[in-house]
């Protein structure tokens, strides 16, 4: 009894250094959390100066969600997203591909590196700030396609779902496709030299490596890649709401599901707007219940799946 | 077991006791008690009230350099609190302090706040008492305040007629145009036959036609000319105690008259709203605008600016319709510790006419004395370089006159920021009519919860 209480144990320690991280986790993150959750079954909001409720009532302000332009808002902020991950995630796969390639022998990788990084670094708001005032209608770019003739009159890129869609598109993906490259940069570096140069040995040209080695190799990383975008995209607000003013013009199709919970917070309704981050939440949910289901499994070639299914079908039988 | 009861018991009540403490302590600083508190919190966004004051009231000692504490002679400090317009990003804070207020500790109250036209509606409100009515300070504004515009008190009082706030400001709008295409078209630039030919409506669309033939523009866009529509509706947007917007008739007027501009090319197609880069571009030297709707502030601060010309280009005569814009009203806030105080610096730059023609002179806004504008406008040392040597006041003391102020409503900001907006793709030909007016309702509902309906005009 005594020997074993003189044992010293450490693990306490484990939980102590954890513990400042639980701690503000759960001031600053889980009580709200529970609290946004409450408040989605209150009707809570400020009319002028004076504060309307708390009053419960229910699954109402879940069912004018769905009967207002939530979904939308959905499909806008799905297409905007669209838009701009197909370009990142191609580029970032090729460029990715070639830095990685030791014959290519591209001189100064890491400066690119840097480079296509930079965008990233600047605030979104900034950024979109910025486009805002280049393509506008007596802006920059319209101004140089005037002199050199290309048009007429002035293009109105905000003007149009296009313009504006395209330009949301574009911004996300020079923000993003340098931290795609480097992330997948480190998922083909992790793959076996062995492969390739046993692949090289076979007479394999680049494009059968690529499709037939890299990309099944890197396959989890790059559904890491898609659904995290995916988590991100969801979130999309500052982009658009700068470049339109908050108002997700024209029409309304570039209003984003953020910039909607972000409206409702200009009156301050808690009530529909923790509606609408519950919803937001359970959807974020299930796409890292995938992520989780991801990164955990241990049989990236599908093999087991395969197996156990042959199995199933054979019991059937 | 039980000393833990009994510790958590006494704990309880040492922080119960401590609480109502604070309590009794900030109840004790209201407005009722004779002393003075040694802070005075003004909230704002901007440093014009500061300067203001510095200007004309007479305690103040010295400002800190980097504009943020104003000590009086009897050792007070008055603390500016600025937050920035933009986004509302001023009012979030002071709802936030004022939601505070009753709790606050006496120098932590708001003693001070300030509100613009576009929300002030939102402060005087009679329920929410959140600005104090003049009267309980001290200040009688029949007479104290005998020598303001009318209209400017009326915008001040809630639904009672009592005045809850005051200005030194006064915002008569005119039309600001280019000398130089003035000459072009009309082979005159005289401000007086110039001001013939924009004299109303209709005429202006005459006029309008004779400059589009020369390849000019007569305002940069249909938001420059919303002021002077929405400024003159019959009915507040949501009368009191209802939650239906009622949308007046003469909006619908702006919208209809800002797309037959538009198609017919009066406006410039390329400057969708105010304050962007694309706007402001149209005030430079290389424009072909030919007016602008502005009031004194407008002139100076966003013109002025703007203009990469010499000055004595530009010339100002009368607008086609009387208007107001904006207009910063101070408040004395509900709870003040300091009432005293805040009653004398009312007084000193709202209420005083010596006061208030040293701002003109030193600010060039136009203030709050009709008899003293009067005089102003007489001066020729008014005369402004940038105007040509023209005396601006003598053009703004008709307007100001004759200005009727629009009812207002807690909801003003957002309907005419929404609607702007729903219809600007409606003129630029993104949407149809009946999808803008759906998007309106889409927008208002979403921003004002507590809007049940919208009402169009047949």
């Amino acid at each position: 009894m005594k020997s074993r209480n003189k044992k010293i144990d450490y693990s306490k320690w484990g939980y102590f250094f954890i513990l400042p991280f639980f701690v503000s986790f759960f001031i600053f993150s889980f009580i709200p959390l529970l609290d946004t959750i409450r408040y989605s079954f209150f009707e809570y909001y400020r009319s002028g100066i004076k504060e309307v409720g708390p009053n419960f009532i229910g699954m109402e302000n879940y069912i004018s969600l769905l009967k207002s332009d939530m979904l939308k808002y959905a499909a806008n902020t799905l297409i905007l997203w669209i838009v701009g991950f197909i370009p990142q995630i191609v580029i970032a796969l090729v460029l990715a591909e070639w830095f990685v390639d030791a014959r290519l022998k591209i001189h100064g990788t890491q400066f690119f590196k840097v480079v296509i990084y930079l965008p990233n670094l600047i605030m979104a708001s900034a950024f979109a700030m910025l486009f805002f005032t280049m393509f506008s209608n007596n802006g920059p770019v319209n101004e140089i396609l005037l002199s050199i003739g290309l048009i007429k009159e002035p293009v109105d890129f905000l003007g149009s779902v296009f313009g504006t869609r395209s330009l949301v598109g574009l911004m996300n993906f020079l923000m993003w496709f340098g931290n795609s490259t480097i992330m997948l940069m480190a998922a083909i570096m992790g793959i076996s030299p062995d492969v390739f140069e046993a692949s090289d040995l076979d007479g394999c040209n680049s494009f059968q490596r690529f499709f037939y080695i890299t990309l099944p190799q890197i396959r989890p990383i790059l559904a890491y890649t898609l659904i995290t975008a995916i988590i991100g995209g969801l979130q999309m607000f500052d982009v658009p709401q700068i470049l339109t003013n908050g108002q997700g013009t024209p029409d309304r199709t570039s209003m984003t599901l953020i910039m909607f919970l972000n409206s409702h917070l200009k009156s301050r309704n808690y009530g529909m707007a923790g509606a609408l981050s519950v919803y937001l939440f359970i959807v974020s949910g299930i796409l890292c219940f995938f992520v989780y289901r991801i990164t955990n499994n241990d049989d990236p070639d599908g093999s087991k799946a395969a197996a156990k299914k042959a199995k199933k079908q054979s019991r059937r039988g | 077991m039980k000393k833990r009861v009994i510790c958590v018991l006494l704990a309880a009540a040492v922080a119960a006791g401590s609480l109502a403490g604070c309590g009794g302590k900030s109840s004790d600083g209201g407005a009722s008690s004779g002393e003075e508190g040694k802070v005075i919190n003004v909230y704002s966004w901007n440093d014009e009230f500061r300067k203001r004051v510095e200007e004309v009231y007479p305690e103040v000692k010295e400002t800190s350099t980097d504009g943020t504490v104003t000590t009086l002679n009897d050792g007070t400090e008055i603390h500016w609190i600025i937050n920035p317009n933009e986004d509302g990003v001023y009012q979030q804070k002071l709802d936030e302090a004022l939601l505070r207020q009753a709790d606050a500790s006496a120098d932590d109250k708001v003693d001070i706040f300030l509100s613009e036209v576009d929300y002030v509606y939102k402060y005087t409100d009679a329920d929410a008492d959140v600005a104090m009515p003049l009267a309980d300070l001290g200040i009688d504004p029949n007479a104290d305040l005998a020598d303001q515009y009318e209209f400017t008190k009326v915008t001040a009082s809630d639904v009672n007629g009592v005045q809850r706030g005051s200005t030194w400001q006064c915002c008569p709008g005119l039309l600001v145009y280019r000398r130089d295409i003035a000459m072009d078209v009309f082979g005159t630039d005289d401000p007086e036959a110039i001001g013939e030919k924009v004299k109303d409506w209709d005429t202006l669309k005459a006029t309008a036609e004779e400059l589009k033939a020369k390849g000019y523009y007569t305002f940069a866009s249909y938001a420059d000319t919303f002021r002077l529509y929405g400024n003159s509706i019959e009915a507040p947007w949501v009368s009191p105690g209802e939650t239906t917007i009622k949308v007046d008739q003469k909006i619908m007027d702006w919208v209809e008259d800002s797309k037959e501009w538009l198609d017919a090319g009066y406006l410039d197609k390329n400057v969708k709203r105010q304050w962007v880069d694309d706007w402001n571009k149209t005030m430079g030297s290389s424009s072909n605008v030919f007016a602008f709707l502005f009031p004194a502030w407008g002139i100076d601060f966003t013109l002025k600016k703007n203009w990469d010309g010499e000055d004595g280009v530009w010339g100002v005569t009368n607008p086609p319709q009387e208007y107001n814009w904006g207009g910063s009203y101070v408040h004395a806030c509900t709870g003040t510790d300091n009432p005293e105080q805040v009653k004398d610096i009312i007084l000193a730059v709202t209420g005083n006419q010596e006061n208030l023609l040293k701002i003109s002179k030193e600010y060039l806004d136009y203030t709050n004395t009709k008899s003293g504008m009067q005089k102003v406008a007489e001066d020729s040392s008014y005369a402004s370089e940038f105007l040509g040597g023209q005396n601006a006041f003598q053009y703004f003391v008709p307007v100001a006159e004759s200005i009727q102020i629009a009812p207002l409503s807690a909801y003003d900001q957002g309907c005419v920021e929404l609607l702007q907006n729903s219809f600007s793709d409606y003129f630029q030909g993104a949407v149809d009519f009946d999808k803008a007016k759906e998007n309106f309702e889409t927008a208002i509902i979403e921003r004002y919860p507590d809007i049940t309906a919208i009402q169009w005009p047949e």
